[in-house]
């Protein structure tokens, strides 16, 4: 099951874009199964607590390789996002607005 | 994410928090949603259906009726992915699924070396175990010494089948009907199963094993 949401979303957003022909399964348990080979390398326990941050660096590889968004945009959206939570009071929703961009 | 780190200090104790991994998710699902890739609601009811709909028991339906309708288990071990289809309500998600069937000479486990590959749409989401190096790495050197850890200990003469998945295939073992359940059932035997025994880390419970 999964322990936090963003692991649920991580999940179906594979399974979304999978689903539309991004990628095929080969493809996606190869990527996959690199990023937990170099998490294994990079000291991670690998003891399945860490599993879907493997799962989100495989679909951020791919989604980069397939040229729908390079490092830098997802760099952007992140910071964008940052900036949303940071205005947003505790408790209220959290939403992207255009001027978190800037 | 390097520029990120430093823009952290204007935080006060009003603002909300969202931790690297929540943000990156959050910026992928807006960037794949904006260039309309995904549909966040259609995501929502991905997880709606791993959560609530798909897990073990589709799988014991299967089990159970491939222990009382010898056409169908014949069907499930000719062409899994096809049987199970055929059942109607559960729908096809990877390609090719495999029923390896356990018998009294051969016990069959299954694992994922690579990654996790798992047969989702009959057995819901993978257990952390599962998914865990010591299992991935183990099952395959030492699977006698994995079922003591599960608890399953089988006769010497037993061969034990590790079946490593692939993206391309994926794996089920279709556990042996336990003794003591004939005339049941196809409802009362799924209770029987158990989501370890359809990994073959676990046998079907007995009937005195399941509280009635």
């Amino acid at each position: 099951m999964f322990r936090e949401p963003w692991e649920a979303q991580a999940f179906a957003m594979a399974l979304a874009l999978h689903a539309r022909g991004l990628f095929t399964w080969p493809e996606w348990a190869a990527t996959l199964g690199a990023e937990i080979k170099r998490a294994q390398a990079a000291g991670d326990p690998d003891t399945g607590e860490t599993y879907y941050r493997h799962w989100l660096k495989a679909l951020e590889r791919l989604v980069a390789e397939k040229g729908i968004a390079d490092e830098q945009t997802l760099a952007r959206y992140y910071n964008a996002w940052d900036h949303a939570a940071d205005r947003t009071p505790h408790g209220a929703p959290i939403e992207l607005r255009p001027d978190d961009f800037e | 994410m390097a520029d990120h780190d430093h823009d952290h200090h204007h935080h006060d104790e009003h603002g909300s928090e969202l931790s690297e991994t929540q943000l990156r998710v959050r910026a992928l699902e807006t960037i794949l949603t904006e260039k309309g890739y995904v549909d966040p609601a259609a995501l929502d009811a991905i997880v709606e259906t791993y959560e609530t709909k798909v897990g073990p028991r589709n799988g014991a339906v299967v089990v159970a009726k491939a222990w009382t309708d010898p056409a169908f288990r014949q069907a499930l071990l000719a062409d899994a992915t096809k049987a199970v289809a055929a059942l109607g309500h559960i729908s096809r998600i990877g390609d090719h699924l495999v029923a390896v069937e356990n018998t009294p000479e051969r016990h069959n486990m299954i694992v994922c070396t690579l990654c996790s590959c798992y047969p989702w749409e009959v057995l819901g989401l993978p257990p952390v175990w599962y998914k865990s190096a010591p299992y991935r790495s183990r099952a395959v050197k030492d699977p006698r010494g994995v079922l003591a850890d599960f608890g399953v200990a089988l006769p010497k003469e037993t061969e034990i089948r590790v079946w490593d998945s692939t993206a391309e295939t994926r794996f089920m073992v279709l556990p042996m009907r336990p003794a003591g359940t004939e005339g049941w059932s196809e409802d009362r035997l799924a209770d029987l199963v158990t989501r370890d025994s359809m990994i073959g880390t676990g046998l079907a419970r007995k009937p005195g094993e399941i509280n009635q």
